[in-house]
């Protein structure tokens, strides 16, 4: 375990297997919808029990990059991926494998939040019942709003319509339920875009106290937000080139390498803010 | 270092790396939920097989006994009388497309109209509520009662059965249909278009007609398609209005609007009961018309309304 901040070459997807201190390996080499190609030759580490951030501007494929990582896009009409995503060594997309099952141990926060119509405590006892867990739901329900940090807010309106709360807490709901069944990974997509300066705040910080249970991947186009809570980041673009737009990882690394002395010339001019 | 090494102490604390087996993420039956599904899956499916028994053999059935009797003479030919061979059905086309779009002319301004003024109506609207609901209940409504109704209030006050009585029996019950499909298409307009036409200084009328209207309207044809081919196919309510008539219903250039009126479907009720071959055999064929004509104006419906997802 000591040993487990010690660097990782980008590509090197045979190590995945064993080494504990990755969760997954994504390994796109093509994504398509239909025919048109959106993303290509994108290949990172996520590390376990760290913060991978993924950022670029609008259309370059970062959001599809991280639902490939839990198979939401298997729900989109065409969608095709060439390559591999595996988790903890092996490749979620191979012929066996359920993406259902998948997805209960990769979870999901979406950008806008989504709460059931139902009471608070439903909402987050939500995955229990998916998987028709027997044992103390009350106390799972409580642990997973204390560690979304929204118990102390919430404990006396259980009962309550989830709807009846405000923007932020919606979405620290959402994290609760999507922890409550402990998965390994937990896959945010823009999860404060909706929200304002304190809500994107108190995600934050919940963020950083996660990752120490959970190996966090997230999608923003808040670059401050990055920095102040990623550990890797992994910078995508996109080629306009053949006529389509096709996004494709340029750059990845330590957050602070990213920001402070990027290598390519488009994560330069991105971070200085020279486009949007 | 020192932020490393403290990491590296709260990951053995809090989560020892458990990971999670293999087997458990690959595709197996022998977890309840995942049997449950496929189950529930294949019983939807062969649900969905059943349900099309019923629709493809009364297809099936209709193409085998009417096509027989198709011909040019059955379109253009006027109903043979008892013993007679030969003729056709061409005056009940004519009399059900006249009647329908005599229909759809009366009942297509009240519909639209009124339409707009219940998606354009708050809440707590009165008006809009109860002609709401009102059209929600008409829409399950007996259709032999229009009949009835047009018998008394037409037929009565005109003195004899007419196209025009039996146009105004199938207007009521195109009617809620054409009402309730254009309100929804209406309200499905993102409210950011209409407020993107307001903001620019449209009177409620100019945001109506240059934004709402335009946009509903794939939408508010297909409830349109979808109310001419109920009518289309209605029996009742023409039986007290239109009744029938071996003659055709434009004859030397005038349109006789005021007298007995023959349409595809009193003409099967007609001949279908008949104890004569030849005019069973044209009941068979005129449902066969009265199917394909009900059949394209629903696909013309339905690809006005694939055209709005484009």
């Amino acid at each position: 375990m000591s040993t487990s901040e010690s660097a990782h070459p980008v590509s090197h997807p045979a190590n995945g297997k064993g080494d504990h201190s990755l969760a997954m390996d994504c390994s796109i080499n093509e994504v398509y919808y239909g025919t048109a190609k959106a993303v290509r030759d994108t290949k990172l580490p996520v590390q376990k029990n760290a913060i991978t951030a993924f950022i670029g501007p609008s259309g370059c494929g970062k959001s599809t990059v991280l639902r490939c990582l839990n198979r939401m896009n298997d729900l989109i009409r065409g969608f095709r991926l060439e390559g591999s995503v595996t988790f903890q060594g092996n490749d979620i997309y191979g012929p066996k494998v359920d993406p259902v099952a998948v997805r209960r141990y990769i979870g999901m926060v979406f950008q806008q939040p989504n709460p059931f119509a139902i009471s608070i405590f439903n909402n987050v006892a939500f995955g229990l019942r998916l998987n028709n867990f027997k044992g103390d739901r009350a106390a799972k329900v409580e642990h997973a709003l204390k560690s979304a940090a929204l118990w102390d807010e919430v404990k006396d309106k259980l009962s309550q319509s989830a709807l009846a709360l405000s923007g932020g807490q919606q979405q620290r709901l959402c994290i609760a339920r999507a922890i409550a069944t402990e998965p390994e990974v937990l896959l945010l997509d823009e999860p404060c875009s909706a929200l304002d300066p304190v809500a994107t705040r108190q995600i934050e910080e919940l963020m950083k106290e996660l990752k120490a249970r959970f190996t966090i991947a997230i999608v923003t186009h808040n670059l401050q937000q990055a920095q102040r809570v990623a550990d890797k980041t992994g910078f995508l673009y996109v080629d306009t080139s053949e006529g389509a737009r096709t996004g494709y990882l340029v750059e990845f690394g330590d957050t602070k390498q990213i920001f402070d002395e990027p290598k390519a010339k488009e994560t330069q001019q991105y971070i200085r803010g020279e486009f949007g | 270092m020192t932020s490393q090494a403290a990491k590296a102490k709260a990951e053995v604390e809090l989560d020892p790396f458990v990971g999670v087996d293999f087997s458990n993420l690959e595709l197996s039956l022998r977890r309840p939920r995942t049997f449950v599904s496929m189950l529930f899956t294949a019983i939807t499916i062969a649900m969905t097989l059943c349900a099309l028994v019923p629709l493809f053999s009364v297809l099936l059935l209709l193409l085998w006994r009417g096509g027989r009797k198709l011909s040019i003479a059955a379109f253009t030919q006027l109903p043979p009388v008892p013993l007679e061979q030969g003729g056709g059905f061409g005056n009940a086309i004519l009399g059900t497309v006249v009647i329908c779009a005599l229909a759809l002319l009366i009942s297509l301004p009240f519909g639209i109209l009124s339409a707009i003024h219940l998606a354009q109506a708050t809440p707590d609207n009165r008006l809009a509520n109860s002609v709401r609901f009102v059209g929600k209940v008409l829409s399950g409504f007996p259709s032999i009662l229009a009949g009835v109704f047009a018998y008394g209030v037409v037929v009565m006050a005109t003195g004899g059965y007419s196209a025009v009585a039996g146009a105004v029996a199938l207007s009521i019950l195109m009617l809620p249909t054409i009402l309730l499909t254009a309100e929804d298409a209406i309200r499905m307009v993102p409210p950011s278009m209409k407020e993107a036409a307001v903001g620019m200084g449209a009177t409620e009328t100019q945001t109506v007609w240059m934004v709402l209207l335009p946009t509903a309207a794939p939408r508010i044809l297909t409830g349109i398609m979808l109310a001419i081919a109920r009518a289309a196919g209605e029996t009742a309510p023409l039986l007290f209005t239109a009744l029938f008539s071996n003659y055709w219903l434009i004859w030397h250039g005038h349109v006789k609007l005021l007298q007995p009126t023959a349409s595809l479907a009193v003409l099967i009720y007609n001949f279908a009961g008949m104890p004569f071959a030849n005019q069973v055999e044209l009941a068979w064929a005129a449902a066969l018309v009265l199917v394909i004509m009900v059949l394209i104006t629903n696909l013309i419906g339905q690809s006005l309304a694939n055209r709005q997802v484009q």
